[in-house]
């Protein structure tokens, strides 16, 4: 178990530290005129040497945009989901703990919030607010929230339930100290796993706002941003899905495996 | 019972599981016979490979990632030759389950598939095995369920499980395992999760099964009064070893292991208070013997009031129904319930399960809200309280569970848990309240080292004392046990159930102590009150009640109560249901109040 688990947290680790390290040093190394440089006498051209990774529609080399979009990308979808958490993990936690009438009245908004679809609440959060790269991120997190409010009141039903909780009620523990030593400990398993899946969501929505127009702003470069463009020249190109949808792959199988980790370690179970 | 060719025999059975690190034995080399017609009982505690060794003979072991790694396991079917099941192509396995070999588990709930019908989960089998038609296959069902005494057998085969009680469908459990006639009836705890009047019925039924079929049974157990009513033989297990194997009367007059003999001795054994004052501990083999105490309750100097007094207190819950939601009907919980308790007395509420005992205990707590009555504890009316002074209230009342699993915060670490109610109260804090948790540890018998633990790190007994250290840390008046020792093995029961003596002892505790288990009531209560449809239906001295009982419940309840002795079997074979009445009414029923007969001073019994 313990040596299965250090596996499991080197490649999570490795994956997850290479995606950040790109988005950190990746605009210090390369000047931000390669990606947006056009080339018209190479487009879409299969890997190369001159172009590692091939060009776009428009030329542009894609192993800087993939590069310089990791940072885009991570920072809506990390942003976003921390929105969502803030937002959603107190809403499911009133709802589920208290029950009753505010549950009534909190779950039948969020009901009639996770009756549109997620894109279409988005895209008017983004629209009302204005297309810039701040607002996408609050339009991606608040349109997240239902979900993992959703989620987290589960779990805090089920776990209110638990005897331990009434044992605790009846050694006089108030309700604050009841949410914070018995019912968070007990759902950030399932947040977690919510969180690591909401992620990936989260750079695909973001691609699917840009393309819209409303996210990420041309020619700045965003991996959902190359998947959407790349969408045409699938056929003639593939490598232009490709770059960019392993990247999203590999950061996202990084982030699940670090979920997981995560997730052990909190679990005194599995020390 | 010898006869030359058993009809089971195991030979140097060693089964192992997949660990963290390496391979577990779950059976060490066990080898035992049954014969044919036979009862063989093993009996062992949590973790001895019981069940393991009943589950590798039928081949599930596999299914729960266990291996059978040496070993024989000859089984004789009808008319044939022995065949070794461990060697079998695990594809002819199902020939023989469920054929030749029937099972019965612990948990009638989970038995039976919830989405099909009694006669469709009974007809299924024969028409696999048999190769009976539908329609003779639903009357051989009928002939099944009229065996094992279920009333309206044809209604049955068109009800679902749910609309079955408990006791009825462990009936169709053991209609099913004897529905193509096996030879060898395999049952694992079959009585565990019941009542124990329906725990007399189950009992007899297999008895009578037994008989007339001349079936073998291998009785799987922890409890050893259940092995002294129904074995011919016993096999003692403990962890995963044969400790002692011999004919029941042997092993119950002369146990030749140790073990052997502090299982006996663990277990309390009704009717052996008769007599003494009060409450006393039990011997525990290797221990050294406790005193009685006789001095646990201190004379009263002056007009001390009952420290609870509980007057009419009843607790209702609405049941909905309909597209509305509408409250159509209500369960009456607990029906206009009275008594008291003094200082340093454990008063016992015992009843079978759904009769309210536990409702009564959360009433008092207000973990939920009563309906209506009255609770004063210590001098405060409990129902009067706001959110507040409620929590404050329960400085002096505090509470153990049945649940030594449930009831801790596998997150948290177990000093804070022992500290939480401190904390809660502000009562102590540095180093005061270090030494306070390393007093409450040393106090219940746990090494100090076991504060930094998780509770998983903890067997059930531990958690229990844990659980009970919780409950003492902020020096309460009274604690309410809900079914506190029911969960753990019977030696670990002992010794728990000595600690709460001790502890009432050295603290002055009084206790509210709901139990299902006559024979531990006897031990360590001074007051019972027997409860039976939201109601005590007979409550006095323990003496009064045991000794002298008056309503035909409390009677039919100590007659249930299998003995632990072989030479005096009191199961009925010929024992039918009884229908369960039910305390569901419709909104706006206000039963009678109840008025109780005045035997003596303490001694009260409902009328009728």
């Amino acid at each position: 178990m313990v040596r299965f688990l250090s596996v499991k947290a080197l490649i999570g680790f490795t994956l997850v530290g290479l995606v950040v390290l790109v988005a950190l040093f990746a605009p210090m190394f390369i000047p931000a005129e390669r990606a947006t440089q056009m080339v018209m006498t190479a487009r879409l051209q299969p890997p190369s040497l001159s172009f590692p990774l091939g060009t776009d529609q428009l030329g542009r080399d894609l192993l800087a945009r993939v590069m310089l979009g990791a940072q885009t990308s991570l920072l809506i979808a990390v942003s976003a989901v921390v929105i969502s958490i803030v937002l959603g993990l107190p809403l499911g936690i009133i709802s589920g703990y208290f029950g009753g009438r505010i549950d009534n009245v909190l779950m039948r908004v969020i009901d009639a919030l996770l009756s549109f679809p997620v894109l279409l609440l988005a895209l008017t959060i983004s629209a009302v607010l204005g297309p810039n790269l701040q607002n996408t991120v609050i339009a991606i997190g608040v349109a997240f929230t239902p979900f993992l409010a959703r989620i987290v009141r589960g779990e805090a039903l089920r776990v209110v339930q638990m005897p331990y909780v009434e044992a605790a009620r009846a050694a006089g523990t108030r309700d604050g100290a009841m949410i914070m030593r018995h019912i968070l400990p007990n759902i950030m398993p399932a947040l977690i796993v919510q969180a690591t899946i909401s992620l990936a969501f989260a750079v695909l929505a973001e691609a699917a706002l840009s393309f819209l127009g409303l996210g990420t702003q041309p020619p700045m470069a965003s991996w959902g941003l190359m998947i959407q463009a790349s969408r045409q020249f699938l056929d003639i190109a593939p490598w232009t899905a490709l770059v960019p949808g392993v990247a999203l792959a590999i950061t996202i199988l990084g982030l699940n495996l670090l979920g997981d980790v995560l997730r052990d370690v909190l679990d005194p179970r599995s020390r | 019972m010898k006869s030359a060719a058993p009809l089971v025999s195991v030979e140097n059975l060693r089964v192992e599981f997949k660990g963290e690190f390496g391979p577990i034995t779950g059976v060490k080399d066990i080898s035992f016979t049954v014969q044919p017609g036979e009862t063989v009982c093993v009996v062992g505690e949590s973790g001895s490979g019981k069940s393991v060794t009943s589950l590798s003979l039928l081949r599930l072991v596999e299914f729960g990632g266990g291996r059978i790694v040496s070993g024989k396991l000859w089984f004789r079917p009808e008319g044939g030759a022995p065949i070794d099941l461990a060697q079998i192509d695990p594809e002819e396995m199902p020939r023989i389950r469920g054929n030749q070999i029937g099972m019965i588990f612990q948990e009638p709930m989970t038995a039976l598939n919830p989405v099909f019908t009694i006669g469709r989960q009974l007809t299924d089998g024969l028409r696999r095995h048999r190769g009976l038609s539908a329609e003779a296959a639903t009357a051989r069902a009928l002939e099944l369920l009229r065996e094992v005494q279920l009333p309206e057998p044809a209604r049955r085969l068109k009800q679902y499980p749910h609309e079955l009680s408990g006791g009825m469908r462990q009936r169709v459990v053991i209609a099913m395992a004897m529905a193509c006639r096996p030879q060898l009836l395999i049952a694992d705890e079959p009585t565990t999760a019941l009542d124990v009047t329906i725990q007399a019925e189950i009992l007899g039924l297999i008895g009578r099964l037994k008989r007339e079929l001349g079936m073998a049974v291998l009785f799987i157990t922890h409890d050893m009064a259940v092995v002294a009513q129904l074995a011919d033989r016993v096999v003692v297990m403990r962890h995963g070893e044969l400790v002692e194997e011999g004919p029941v009367e042997q092993i119950f007059a002369a146990p030749k292991a140790d073990y052997t003999k502090a299982l006996l001795a663990s277990v309390p054994k009704l009717g052996e208070m008769r007599g003494k004052p009060g409450p006393e501990p039990l011997r525990i083999p290797g221990a050294p013997a406790a005193e009685a105490f006789t001095h646990a309750k201190p004379e009263m100097t002056g007009p001390i009031g009952p420290i609870l007094s509980v007057k009419g207190l009843t607790t209702r819950f609405p049941m909905r129904g309909g597209i509305l939601q509408r409250v159509v009907a209500n369960v009456h919980a607990v029906e206009d319930v009275s008594f008291d308790i003094a200082h340093a007395e454990t008063l016992a509420l015992v009843g079978e399960s759904g009769c309210g005992k536990s409702t009564t205990a959360r009433s008092i707590l207000r973990l939920v809200e009563p309906t209506a009555g009255d609770v004063i504890m210590d001098g405060q009316d409990i129902r009067g309280l706001n959110a507040g002074g409620l929590r404050l209230s329960r400085r002096n009342m505090q509470m153990v569970f049945q649940d030594p699993f449930a009831s801790l915060n596998p997150y948290m670490r177990l000093w804070k848990q022992v500290a939480e109610p401190i904390l809660n109260f502000d009562l102590a804090r540095g180093s005061e309240l270090d030494d306070r948790i390393a007093f409450l540890f040393d106090r219940v018998g746990l090494p100090r080292d076991f504060m930094r633990r998780f509770p998983h790190e903890l067997s059930g007994g531990q958690r229990q004392r844990v659980a009970i250290a919780r409950a003492l840390s902020v020096n309460p008046k009274l604690i309410v046990a809900d079914e506190a020792v029911s969960a753990l093995d019977v030696s670990v029961q002992a010794q728990v159930l000595n600690l709460l003596m001790e502890l009432q002892a050295e603290f002055g505790l009084s206790y509210l102590f709901i139990s299902h288990d006559m024979a531990v009531v006897e031990r360590i209560s001074h007051r019972v009150g027997v409860m039976h449809l939201g109601r005590i239906v007979e409550i006095g001295t323990r003496a009064e009640v045991f000794e002298d009982p008056r309503h035909s419940y409390t009677r039919a309840l100590l007659s249930g109560v299998p003995i632990a002795d072989p030479t005096h079997r009191m199961i009925k074979e010929n024992s039918a249901l009884k229908p369960l009445p039910s305390p569901i009414f419709p909104i706006g029923h206000h039963p009678a109040r109840p008025i109780y007969d005045e035997v003596s001073r303490s001694h009260f019994v409902l009328q009728d």
